[in-house]
């Protein structure tokens, strides 16, 4: 990791400006981009996500088919009876994917209408951690940063929420906006470790962001211990206050909770910063080219704390959610996989704050029907991690998605590396 | 490695040593650390003695049981920590170099004085020889893991992806080894799936020029899934055929093996760590030392300048990144047929990215990641050696330790360390 002297070409993908190309061998595509150049790459990048997510699929289906036994057997005899085949084949593909549908979005073969749509509101409930984490990495892709602490972020939010919500006595609106902030300054300040570390000493934040994710492990382990966390059942922290608990939206028979409108107003927000306040254009600035954002007077150093900080937030409020949405209760598990998984997050929107928002949509669908789909047609939820990793190289290669679609390059525009990365 | 002095690919950042003051970062770290040391043990040791036992029951020459006064002991060892920052911070005020001696001398020496002052006035005996061989043990994956990055990094290649190759060999090893009923069959196969795993990510890395890192991180959640995948279906079907376990067996080394205290510990291994020794002995020599190192090292710290030389830059970097995964893969083995284990979802548990660690603190280099992943396993195994002799000690706040040291010297406060200055920018002619 740690390049010395980091230029802009080692840096992971900042908006449109040719990612992953060293400056003198970026493409001659510097002609004006007007409205319409950008329009039609905006398009061919959804063509790309789109066909990027069949091909997923399609490989998935693949796996799925080979390790089902219906079709392993009646591949023995393909050529005596080719039909049994084809249709163990199609039976188990579309059982699997069709119960991967119903666990997201719509179960058709529920008892009760409540039930039918309860799908939908868990594929929201599992998004709001992805949206709000995703939101946070975005931001550091953005300005050239690669915040692989999501994890860490989420955990130290979690800790302080937790803390805050079993600790204080406060009426219901004040005790849960406290754990939210708390949770929000506990990912801050994990993060800036590292951006104060980059910005001071250059310590990449690579890898300083491993490591604080494996402290962070340790740390909530070694605290459910102490006599503060630790209750009557081991590993499990002392349940939070309903006062800070975030509000049901739906009733108790779902989940859906306040996060995730919340989530959607940080999106906006991040939206806002990003494209509209003079703060979001250091970021980007930082982001696209160092050198020429210290050349105009913008200090590089505190833009990276700043941006670590601002990234750490909002997974800090991703570990906030989910704690004060749906666990309660502090484990050493709290933060799951949602960090890394807000890292495709984060790709897969293209750190772009709507592309994020669905992005967390779909990958919380992936989680969602991914229990369905284990418990009706056994085909296991690991299928859906390798959907996910797929994806997100499929999306990072275009010319490749071209490859196999049989699609003509964009224009002129040589090579493929403008998208690759984004 | 400094953000207020970039430079382009180009043009690598000239040698700051040359110009730069001596910086003091080093030896404040080992101060900080020995005061740290100064205040937590030597008054805190309570009376009585520790006692330590170095031989195993089936040594050729038996060594008794032997006791040190603790209090005593721990105060030498302390110092002698004290001693050496001291030593640090004259070497830098004369501008002379500290060698890697003296960090593994500085953490010898206050990992034995914790050792003492965790045993002392306990009835329990400290079984030396086995928490050495523990920490061998332990630091096998670490150690492949780490040499693996170091081929790679120094080709210009960053490889997250150690994770993967790990999960990859661990899982093929399981398997080729339980369809051939063979341990040794599954150690040819892990190496393959590393290289698979390291295919992979030269293909989207050269050949479509992805940020590095993002394929290594996709790379490691694709392993995962696809092996646990496997794992729920395939192998849970018929474990019998799949998944048995097969165990390396133990390989004495004849006359070695009888060496009272390091025979048991060096030389009554599996072939997997034989492997390793020869592994680590050839990288350390070949890659400093012969036309195949400079070409390697060349390509990862001044492309273009090799290129003009005639040296092929992305299939250096495709070849040796494949060689270094393979490298990766084989420690996957360690997992499942070395320690005749069946293979379980996930069960690498993160030691590839301690293995990243390994590869940073140990500056790039192969015997600098051997003496880090040794730190590192010692670290996971003092969980064990605590348990056994009852100490207080929360055994959490100990395993955070190697990460924070990993921090510390990626800041700086470890000496100077350098990352090849090529490494993850794609090389485009």
């Amino acid at each position: 990791m740690s390049q010395p002297g980091t230029t802009p070409p080692a840096q992971p993908p900042v908006d449109e400006a040719a990612p992953g190309v060293p400056a003198a061998d970026r493409p001659q595509d510097r002609r004006p981009t007007g409205d319409g150049v950008l329009r039609e790459m905006l398009a061919s990048s959804w063509l790309m996500t789109v066909c990027a997510i069949v091909l997923a699929l399609l490989i998935g289906a693949v796996l799925i088919a080979a390790a089902d036994p219906d079709v392993q057997r009646t591949a023995g005899y393909l050529f005596a009876r080719p039909s049994d085949f084809f249709t163990a084949l199609w039976q188990t593909v579309s059982g699997a994917y069709a119960s991967l549908f119903q666990g997201a979005v719509f179960d058709w073969a529920a008892s009760s209408p409540q039930r039918a749509i309860r799908p939908l509101t868990e594929t929201l409930t599992i998004s709001v951690p992805l949206i709000l984490a995703g939101l946070g990495v975005g931001i550091g892709f953005r300005a050239g940063l690669f915040n692989i602490g999501a994890q860490g972020q989420i955990t130290l939010g979690a800790i302080l929420a937790s803390w805050i919500g079993f600790t204080w006595d406060l009426p219901a609106g004040a005790h849960l906006l406290l754990a939210m902030v708390g949770a929000a300054v506990g990912g801050a300040v994990w993060a800036s470790i590292a951006g104060v570390l980059k910005a001071r000493t250059g310590a990449h934040e690579v890898i300083v962001t491993i490591m604080l994710n494996n402290i962070a492990v340790f740390l909530v382990l070694y605290l459910l211990t102490t006599s503060v966390f630790r209750s009557a059942t081991p590993q499990v922290g002392r349940p939070v206050a309903e006062t800070a608990m975030l509000p049901g939206l739906l009733g108790d028979a779902f989940r859906l909770h306040l996060g995730f409108p919340l989530a959607l107003l940080a999106a906006v927000g991040v939206w806002w910063l990003m494209e509209r306040s003079t703060l979001g254009f250091r970021f980007r600035a930082v982001g696209s080219n160092p050198h020429a954002a210290r050349t105009a007077g913008i200090s590089v150093p505190w833009v990276t704390v700043l941006v670590m900080a601002v990234a750490g937030a909002l997974a800090g409020l991703a570990g906030g959610a989910q704690l004060l949405g749906t666990e309660r209760n502090l484990t050493g598990a709290i933060a799951g996989s949602i960090g890394f998984d807000a890292l495709t997050v984060a790709l897969l929107g293209r750190s772009k704050p709507l592309g994020t928002v669905l992005a967390g949509l779909l990958f919380g669908a992936f989680a969602a029907g991914g229990r369905l789909m284990q418990t009706r047609t056994g085909t296991p939820i690991d299928i859906v991690l390798v959907l996910q990793s797929l994806i997100v190289l499929f999306i990072a290669a275009p010319p490749l998605v071209r490859a196999v679609f049989r699609l003509p390059a964009p224009g002129a525009r040589r090579r493929s590396t403008v998208e690759a990365a984004a | 490695m400094s953000l207020a002095t970039p430079a382009t690919a180009a043009a690598p950042a000239p040698d700051a040593a040359v110009t730069a003051r001596p910086s003091y970062r080093a030896p404040i770290a080992y101060a900080v650390v020995a005061l740290v040391a100064l205040l937590a043990m030597p008054l805190r040791t309570p009376e009585g003695d520790t006692r330590f036992r170095l031989s195993t029951d089936t040594d050729f020459a038996q060594i008794p049981t032997f006791a040190v006064p603790a209090r005593p002991v721990v105060w030498v060892l302390v110092l002698l920590a004290v001693a050496l920052a001291a030593l640090a911070f004259l070497r830098t005020r004369a501008g002379r170099r500290t060698g890697m001696w003296l960090p593994v001398v500085f953490g010898v020496a206050l990992l034995l004085a914790f050792l003492t002052f965790a045993g002392a006035g306990r009835s329990a005996v400290i079984p030396l020889t086995s928490v050495a061989t523990g920490t061998l043990f332990l630091a096998t994956p670490l150690i492949f893991g780490a040499l693996s990055g170091v081929v790679c990094e120094r080709v210009g290649i960053v490889n997250i992806a150690i994770e993967g190759q790990l999960l990859a060999g661990a899982f093929i090893a399981a398997v080729v080894g339980s369809l051939t009923a063979s341990a040794y069959m599954g150690l040819v196969a892990a190496p393959v799936a590393g290289a698979l795993v390291g295919l992979l990510l030269v293909f989207f890395a050269v050949r479509y020029q992805v940020n590095q890192i993002i394929v290594g991180v996709v790379l490691n959640v694709l392993v995962v899934g696809l092996t646990s995948f496997l794992f729920s279906t395939v192998l849970s079907e018929d474990p019998g055929t799949w998944n048995q376990r097969q165990a390396l067996p133990v390989l004495p080394i004849p006359v070695l093996s009888q060496i009272p205290v390091i025979g048991p510990i060096l030389f009554r291994q599996t072939l997997l760590v034989y492997l390793m020794y020869v592994i680590v002995i050839a990288l350390q020599v070949y890659l400093f030392r012969s036309r195949w190192g400079l070409r390697l090292r060349a390509v990862g710290e001044h492309p273009k300048a090799a290129d003009t030389v005639g040296i092929d830059v992305n299939r250096t970097r495709v070849r040796n990144t494949l060689l270094g995964s393979a490298v990766a893969g084989l420690g996957g083995a360690f997992f499942t047929v070395a320690s005749g284990l069946a293979f379980g979802k996930e069960m690498t548990g993160g030691r590839g990215f301690i293995a990243l660690a390994a590869m940073i603190l140990g500056r790039w280099s192969p015997k600098g990641a051997v003496a880090a992943a040794l730190l590192f396993g010692f670290a996971d195994n003092l969980r064990t050696v605590l348990g056994t002799i009852g100490s207080s000690v929360p055994p959490q706040l100990l395993l955070m330790t190697p990460y924070i040291v990993t921090i510390l010297a990626v800041a700086g406060f470890a000496g100077r360390v350098r990352a090849p200055a090529a490494e993850g920018i794609p090389y485009v002619k």
